[in-house]
């Protein structure tokens, strides 16, 4: 058998359902390469070998008796360690959750599970979901297999680095302003926001509740489709959940797989065109938009004049979201609890427990956001950010009434030195330029590769309406099917 | 001029129950300066009539039926405590002494 490691999800679940594989030899070859290449990427924070292992079993066991098993069944996934898994350790990448085994799994976790797919271990990320390289993780960096000196993307690193360095080959994420779509741009990989309620966030951490979406991660378009479609849908637990069917996203993947994207209007932002995108960056997408031209898709350029503020606006929502979500860190019903001695009062003991277990973005979030909440700020800062969201979901709006869906490069720059933006916060937000306008109208996004800059991945990224996720896969699957994968140095 | 001074800085970290140090607070009034400064580009666009979103999502008031279900049990609730006693939550002293007498 070739290694089954370098063979895609539908490869896999192929496999298995053949019986030409088992999913115990499948989980075990992943397990093994784990072992053997993440000292080096550190895309775990923890390896669940007994619950995979015990999971393949029951996926055998269920083929053998004759049963009829999903799409997915048997192929291993790796989750962002912001998912509740039952009796399995949730950090969040942070140390006030450090030991925690949550008594419940998340709405993601069980449809995962219930879809037969195998989850080999939680995968590091930025402590909170709040960075952009994995940097500010508790737990020390990831690193990107195509250059270990380099980020692999944030917050869901981790997700990312696992698939490129064929540790997994379907990994969940989660987006509140391009988690899954940076991470997958910087590493080659596949990532997508789905539409904002088109997943469930039952069990999801919170950090930034009227943002965050979980969605999956690949290395193909379809297998990120098939991925999507296993998780997606209606949750009763999850208030902000839609009640809708999910988009056919597996057919819209295998429609632009045909390579043909005759009648379909694609839209280039000008506010985009200006802002810092590297040179490099720009070429590979330029080129990749001529490949969509080539393919048949009409491509237009649209002004979406508020996109420019989307950035600051969010960086007043979310963290404003954010400070009074880490409330709930109080040391008392979970995780750590620090300077408890009998003496102290419980606000004395609070301070001291969340200033340990806090690092420092996250502390500076929490402070951002009570100021921009707090009585004499609000209006100037929280309350204008609202509005401004308002502005830019009325920029999309009338972009969708010209175009079928709009495209951007996913992040300005490409992966770059751990340590290189470290030192100044705004430098790492604007690694979010170009995803964060998604996040604000609730829309979904795309990552897929669309070629190399210095040797190194760039991601184009695609934007379509609020429920039309279908649309995203089709473009991304119809470039993928003339640009290919991309295949990172041998590790 | 900045935006937001060292003393600022301080009350924040109270209001958000974070001990920081001293050292914490020079770095964290450099930087929350520069963020802020950027964040203030919000207060340019012309706004005053547009209602704000809190939400992308069209739904209010989701209710389910008021039906019993499975819940988890005590122990799996208080299984990640840093600190339990008689099935509840136990928590440092509230109030002083003094106050409660």
């Amino acid at each position: 058998m070739t290694d089954v490691t370098a063979m895609t999800a539908t490869q896999i679940a192929g496999l298995v359902a053949t019986g030409a594989a088992s999913a115990v030899e499948v989980t075990q070859a992943h397990l093994d390469r784990i072992a053997a290449v993440d000292g080096r990427v550190n895309a775990f924070l923890h390896v669940d070998t007994e619950g995979a292992l015990a999971a393949a079993r029951d996926v055998d066991a269920r083929r053998a008796a004759g049963e009829e098993l999903g799409p997915l069944a048997g192929v291993p996934v790796a989750v962002k360690d912001v998912l509740t898994t039952k009796g399995v350790p949730t950090t969040v990448g942070s140390k006030i959750l450090e030991g925690w085994r949550p008594p419940y799994d998340s709405t993601i976790v069980q449809r995962l599970r219930a879809a037969g797919t195998v989850m080999l271990g939680k995968t590091n990320m930025d402590e909170f979901a709040m960075g952009s390289s994995t940097e500010y993780s508790a737990y020390g960096p990831s690193r990107n297999p195509w250059d270990t000196d380099r980020i692999p993307g944030g917050s869901g690193g981790g997700s990312a680095a696992a698939l490129a360095a064929y540790e997994a080959p379907l990994a969940i994420g989660s987006d509140t302003g391009g988690s899954i779509r940076q991470p997958g741009a910087v590493t080659g990989t596949v990532g997508a926001k789905p539409t904002y309620g088109g997943t469930s966030r039952y069990g999801l951490v919170a950090f930034s509740s009227s943002l965050d979406t979980p969605g999956p991660c690949a290395r193909t378009v379809l297998d990120a489709a098939l991925l999507h479609a296993a998780i997606g849908g209606h949750d009763p637990r999850d208030s902000t959940s839609i009640p809708a069917p999910v988009p056919d996203v597996v057919a819209a993947a295998k429609l632009g797989a045909t390579g043909d994207l005759s009648g379909v209007r694609l839209g280039i932002v000008t506010e985009f065109g200006g802002e810092g995108a590297e040179p490099g960056v720009t070429a590979a997408f330029n080129e990749a938009v001529d490949t969509l031209t080539k393919l048949g898709a009409e491509i237009v350029e649209i002004s979406c004049p508020h996109f420019r503020y989307a950035l600051p606006a969010y960086y007043l929502i979310a963290p404003s979201e954010c400070s009074s979500n880490l409330a709930r860190f109080d040391g008392v019903r979970f995780g750590l609890r620090t300077g408890d001695d009998g003496n102290r009062s419980l606000e004395e003991v609070m301070s001291l427990t969340r200033e340990a277990g806090f690092g420092p973005e996250v502390k500076r979030r929490i402070m951002l956001g009570t100021y921009a909440l707090s009585s004499g700020y609000y209006d100037a800062y929280y309350g204008q950010a609202q509005k401004v969201r308002t502005l830019i979901t009325r920029d999309f709006t009338a972009a969708f009434e010209r175009v079928d869906a709009l495209i951007s490069p996913t992040t300005p720059f490409v992966a770059f030195p751990l340590g290189a933006r470290t030192s100044d916060p705004y430098q790492m937000y604007l690694a979010d330029l170009f995803t964060i306008p998604s996040n604000l109208y609730g829309g979904p996004g795309i990552s897929v590769p669309c070629g190399l800059s210095e040797g190194l991945p760039v991601g184009l990224q695609v934007m379509a309406p609020t429920l039309a996720d279908d649309r995203m896969y089709r473009v991304a699957a119809a470039l993928e099917s003339a640009v290919g994968t991309l295949t990172p140095p041998t590790m | 001029m900045a935006a937001i001074s060292r003393e600022e800085v301080a009350h924040l970290a109270r209001l958000s129950r974070l001990a920081v140090t001293e050292e914490e607070l020079g770095t964290f009034a450099g930087q929350l300066d520069v963020i802020l400064q950027a964040v203030a580009q919000v207060g340019e666009v012309a706004a005053a009539d547009i209602p704000p979103t809190s939400h992308s999502v069209p739904l209010t008031n989701v209710l389910r039926e008021d039906v019993v279900t499975p819940c988890l049990t005590p122990e799996e609730a208080l299984s990640g405590a840093p600190d339990a006693e008689e099935q509840r939550f136990r928590v440092p002293r509230i109030l002083d002494e003094d106050v409660a007498s």
